[in-house]
């Protein structure tokens, strides 16, 4: 560990990036610039997020990595063990023991609380970006809050489908003002956003932008009056757990079409299972769990 | 207030690039649902004189006063950018002469004329599409294309769609450049025919630029000849296609009856 600074970027680096942040939340959903860093990983693979992380661990912290929401794919095993070597930090799995929780595409179900950071990271922070490519033009857009482009993009989304059809990284106006991509959350999480006790923090390491929400914001979903936003979900329960209300990744089990339903967020469904409750399939093995 | 001011009132207005004129010490008064056209030839500024009037360019000198609905005539170029930009999207419309410039190729025709109506508020999916079918009926586009991209129009149904997409809000001036550029002869007829209807059931007020003086008599009231940025003669269209005074305006109308 001590090969390295603690958590990997030199301290003049995280006080640039800690500036940013301080400017992202005293705007809510308002794109900072910053002087990304080459990290030793590709971009698209959390670069944005694990700065921003870098730049808010201390050695106190206890660090939480999903990819989907799971602690155990590749992309969160190998950010996780990252600042296990780079800092030294403590980890976990446990949504509610951890102190700042990097995430890749969910938001956990446990509610976070007030003292939790969560890290998002972010593909493409551009919201306007679909049908705008001109830079110059959306920051004028946001600058002016000219949003009608966004309804043209959720009126195209119905025209074509019959129903807003954006599933994903579904936009989002803050506090009455920046319209934002919650980066690719499925829509479920959208209502998580509003008003969570934590700060939120989002970090896109090839665009070069840092936006938060700090706690309690109001976050809105766009929609229209006559097709009002829906945080949708497969309509199971969880195979494993039983939970009807935790958000569900659909699993093919053989070539013969059987699949299953289980939870995206695996810590949650091991706590549920944990506390007793059983799954279509889960039962007992989960339990011991 | 209306009818008490000239809906448009331009006084001094000059922009260089460099050291080369743009437009110099232009001043007319439009009054509403009035129609000026602005004939010159090519690199005489016109385009750089509608640019300014429509806040695309900012001018060196001069003053563009319209004539609001809220509070009566203002300078347009003293107002705050946001303000502006709400004005060039309520009460006014731009015609681009390139489709391409005035459409969002990517979205489709409905999409294309809700913009702005979604620019200003408007959140209801259904209302938003009626109003769309509405528009698209009124510039002779099918309803049943409202779904299609613009690159799957002709050029024709493109500058259509692109007059619907700015009138939708029911604006009270419209700046064309060129609107029949670039179109067929007899597609030109139809949309010269179209754009008159739209402008005399709307009481629309229009400044359009063209090089074509067959546009001008159809369609402007009232007419101005420029020549190297400077204005060199204006008056009732009639009056100066008939009766030129300055020399090259004689030339420009000669030059049309022999061509
Ligand atoms: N962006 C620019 N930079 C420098 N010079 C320019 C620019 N735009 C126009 N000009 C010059 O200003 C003058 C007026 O140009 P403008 O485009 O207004 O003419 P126009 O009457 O619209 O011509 P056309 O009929 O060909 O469209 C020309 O001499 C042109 O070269
Ligand atoms: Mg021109």
């Amino acid at each position: 560990m001590s090969d390295y600074n603690f958590a990997y970027l030199d301290e003049a680096t995280k006080r640039m990036i800690r500036r940013a942040i301080l400017k992202a939340v005293a705007v809510p959903g308002y794109q900072v610039p910053f002087a990304s860093r080459e990290m030793p990983m590709p971009y698209g693979w959390g670069t944005g997020g694990v700065q921003l992380t870098a730049a808010c661990l201390t050695p106190e912290d206890r660090l939480k990595v999903i990819d989907q929401g799971a602690d155990d794919t590749t992309n969160a095993v190998s950010i996780r063990k990252f600042f296990q070597r780079t800092a030294g930090v403590a980890v976990t799995e446990r949504t509610r023991e951890a102190t700042i929780i990097q995430t890749r595409h969910r938001i956990p179900e446990a509610p976070l609380t007030e003292g939790q950071i969560l890290v998002y990271q972010v593909p493409i922070p551009e919201p306007l970006r679909f049908l705008e490519p001109r830079e110059t033009e959306t920051r004028r857009m946001h600058a002016l809050a000219e949003y009608g482009l966004m309804h043209v993009k959720l009126y195209e989304d119905i025209a074509r489908n019959g129903e807003i059809a954006t599933a994903y990284a579904y936009p989002v106006k803050v506090q009455g003002r920046y319209v934002m991509d919650p980066s690719p959350i499925p829509k479920f999480d959208n209502p998580k956003l509003s008003d969570c006790a934590a700060l939120q923090l989002f970090g896109a390491g090839r665009e070069q932008r840092i936006y938060a929400l700090p706690p309690h914001t109001q976050v809105v979903s766009l929609d229209f009056d006559d097709h009002p936003f829906v945080a949708a979900k497969a309509p199971h329960a969880c195979d494993l757990c039983g939970d009807a209300a935790s958000y569900l990744d659909e699993v093919i089990t053989d070539d013969a079409g059987g699949r299953m339903f289980v939870c995206s967020d695996t810590d949650h469904c091991a706590t549920h299972r944990a506390t007793g409750h059983a799954g279509r399939l889960g039962g007992t093995e989960g339990a011991a769990a | 207030m209306t009818g008490a001011h000239p809906l448009l009132s331009v006084r001094d207005l000059t922009k260089s690039y460099g050291t080369r004129r743009g437009c110099a010490d232009v001043a007319f008064d439009l009054w509403p649902g009035e129609v000026m056209g602005i004939v010159g030839e090519s690199g005489s500024g016109k385009s750089t004189l509608l640019g300014c009037l429509a806040g695309h360019i900012p001018p060196d000198t001069g003053r563009v006063v319209f004539d609001t609905r809220a509070e009566g005539p203002r300078d347009v170029l003293a107002m705050a950018e946001p303000e502006r930009r709400m004005l060039a999207r309520t009460d006014w419309a731009f015609v681009h002469q390139n489709p391409r410039d005035g459409l969002r190729m990517g979205v489709s025709a409905g999409g294309n004329v809700g913009e702005r109506l979604m620019a200003v508020g408007a959140r209801h999916y259904g209302q938003i599409r009626a109003q769309a079918v509405d528009w698209l009926g009124r510039v002779e586009i099918a309803a049943d294309r409202i779904d299609d991209k613009p690159r799957q129009f002709s050029g024709g149904m493109q500058q259509r769609l692109q007059i619907a997409r700015n009138l939708v809000t029911g604006p009270r001036l419209v700046f064309m450049d060129e609107p029949t550029g670039g179109l067929d002869v007899s597609v030109q007829a139809r949309l010269l025919d179209l754009l008159r209807g739209l402008v005399r059931q709307m009481g629309l007020s229009a400044v359009i630029v063209t090089h074509d003086l067959a546009v001008v008599r159809l369609l402007a009231d009232r007419l101005m000849v420029m020549k190297d940025g400077l204005v060199v003669e204006q008056g009732l269209t009639d009056q100066v296609l008939d009766d030129p005074q300055h020399p090259y305006t004689q030339l420009l109308v000669s030059s049309v009856l022999q061509a």
